[in-house]
């Protein structure tokens, strides 16, 4: 039977009728009584409850099927002319319907942007703002004795834990001017950020006690320091050597507050002339690995995000 | 059906009737949502006749990319996005939840099969020139799939919460922070502020298991809309290639479901 044998006008009335049967009730009613069996006693009530759902089930299948079974009605799906768009009604100059076409869009954008702007705004500014800058208590001077390489491993966030822990190469280079002088290292690779080790035998650990949790403190007698993962050299003032790093590494300031060693923010150098206290660092905002600070590529990288 | 009509057998009307009970509930939902003929035309399409076993490529992409995201769904019951939560619970998704190491295995390696499937598939339609028009834009949403791909495998990468996991996601991030202008501003996105932190964990997760792989899916469709819109290219050895199009034939595929209870009698009116 082909869906063109049959007019629009066929009588199908028949067809959406709902059915008059009872035979769902009794269906349910056997459900009923098999949940109540279920708790009183399976056994017997539960059977009697089967029963009467099978046989409620058999005889309500049957009637539902039965117009199948007797002859098959083809039904095509309800279908509606669209009407045409956008034709104003003579003598109306701005239709109603664009007016209100116009309005859904307008409102539904508005109420888009008002939902937006917050989400977004939470995605991105918690990134860049309010980024906090953390002092780092490495213990006090007489752990740092002069000319002694010391490679410390501290936590910048005990409450924040292992992730928080980072690693500085100290020196004490003695007095200068009457100031105490140290230099500090930061082991963050200036290619792309690997720890930076020192190129020399290490010796003798101790751990100290601090503010910011327990600081560990490892002699080295660096000859210079070196990157695991691509091979990145810089002598022991943080220059470049060989490799691929575009910069010297980074620095921390310090202060000496009440005969310990604080350390502060960190910098970022392009090069050191000299060594130890007589060294000069060609210092600058601290920018990311792999970022040049200085020469022409320094014009790639105008606009820092805030940190501290 | 020419000739004369016989009565119908036992064994015809009982066919016939067992056609008429499996159709049912078929004819029902297709009365109330064209879903059944919608899935007809997105299966039974007509395709060139010389097509390739190297054109099933891209199903086998989104075969691997269905794997990852069940295999996903499920570690995520189990996994726990917190500096000191995540790599002892892929340990023990690993070692100790039973047939976890297989789901986390499927997991990993299929991580690898779909990047690699994706490529293959890139160099198929790429020989075959199926990027030309008017395919143009399926390559640009594919080259989009591509990438959102990658950034799956790069926010992935640090969820097990290992020494290769960090340092990777180090290294990787400070990769993104060397692009010129933008860069630095993208890094200190990613990981969630100046220095790696939890949150860097934490906003990697939410990207590799909501964000992008919700992208991948609205992709997918918008590839696969504009597969079926377009067709199957031939592949370029094919006297159908270049638009030289077979004669159009008579097709039943595409006719209606409601008169299924014809085809039972022998088909044709």
């Amino acid at each position: 039977m082909e869906p063109s044998e049959h007019g629009p006008d066929r009588d199908d009335a028949r067809h959406h009728e709902p059915s008059p049967t009872l035979y769902p009730l009794g269906f349910a009613v056997g459900i009923a009584v098999i949940l109540v069996g279920l708790v009183i006693d399976p056994l017997v009530i539960g059977s009697i409850g089967l029963v009467i759902t099978l046989v409620f089930a058999f005889l309500w299948i049957r009637d539902a099927t039965r117009l199948h079974r007797e002859e098959r009605v083809a039904v095509e799906a309800e279908r509606r002319e669209a009407a045409e768009k956008g034709v104003p009604v003579k003598g109306e100059r701005f239709p109603r319907s664009r007016f209100l076409e116009s309005m859904t869009v307008g409102l539904g954008a508005l109420i888009g942007g008002i939902v937006t702007v917050p989400v977004a705004g939470f995605a991105l500014l918690p990134s860049f703002l309010g980024q906090g800058r953390h002092k780092v208590d490495l213990g006090p001077l007489s752990e740092f004795p002069e000319g002694q390489w010391l490679v410390a491993t501290f936590m910048t966030d005990p409450a924040a834990g292992e992730v928080s822990r980072r690693t500085a190469f100290v020196r004490n280079n003695g007095a200068f001017d009457n100031e105490p002088s140290f230099t500090i290292i930061s082991n963050r690779c200036a290619h792309l950020g690997c720890p930076v080790q020192p190129n020399g035998p290490i010796g003798k650990t101790s751990f100290e006690p601090t503010a910011n949790g327990k600081v560990r403190l490892i002699q080295a007698t660096p000859a210079g320091f070196g990157c695991p993962c691509h091979g990145g050299q810089y002598d022991t003032e943080g220059n470049r050597t060989a490799g691929p790093p575009v910069r010297a590494l980074d620095r921390y300031s310090f202060e000496i507050n009440q005969g310990r060693l604080v350390l502060l923010s960190t910098f970022s150098v392009s090069h050191v002339d000299g060594t130890g206290a007589q060294a000069k660092i060609y210092k600058y905002k601290l920018s990311g690995p792999g970022q040049h600070v200085d020469g022409g590529e320094q014009w790639f990288y105008p606009i820092q995000p805030p940190h501290h | 059906m020419a000739g004369a009509r016989k009565p119908p057998t036992k064994a015809q009307i009982r066919r016939r009737n067992l056609e008429v009970a499996v159709q049912y509930p078929v004819d029902w939902l297709e009365e109330r949502s064209g879903l059944i003929g919608g899935i007809k035309y997105f299966l039974f399409r007509k395709v060139p006749a010389d097509t390739n076993w190297m054109q099933t490529l891209g199903s086998a992409t989104l075969t691997a990319f269905i794997v990852q995201a069940v295999t996903g769904v499920i570690l995520a019951m189990y996994y726990q996005p917190t500096p000191q939560g995540a790599y002892p619970s892929i340990v023990r998704i690993t070692d100790h939840l039973t047939m976890g190491w297989l789901v986390r295995g499927m997991h990993k390696w299929g991580a690898s099969v779909f990047i690699i499937l994706m490529f293959l598939h890139m160099g198929r339609v790429f020989l075959f020139g199926a990027y030309k028009y008017p395919r143009e834009l399926n390559w640009v949403v594919g080259v989009l799939l591509l990438a959102t791909g990658m950034a799956e495998g790069f926010t992935g990468y640090l969820l097990p919460w290992d020494q290769t996991a960090y340092w990777a996601s180090v290294v990787g991030i400070n990769l993104n922070g060397t692009a010129p202008f933008l860069g630095p501003w993208l890094a200190q996105f990613l990981r969630s502020g100046q220095e790696i932190s939890g949150e860097t964990l934490t906003r990697f997760y939410s990207l590799h298991m909501l964000i992008l792989p919700g992208a991948i899916a609205a992709l997918i469709g918008l590839h696969l809309y504009l597969v079926i819109r377009l067709g199957v290219t031939s592949p370029p050895w094919s006297d159908e290639a270049a638009g030289r199009e077979r004669p159009e034939e008579p097709s039943e595929l595409r006719q209606g479901l409601t008169q299924t209870a014809a085809h039972g009698s022998g088909g044709q009116s």
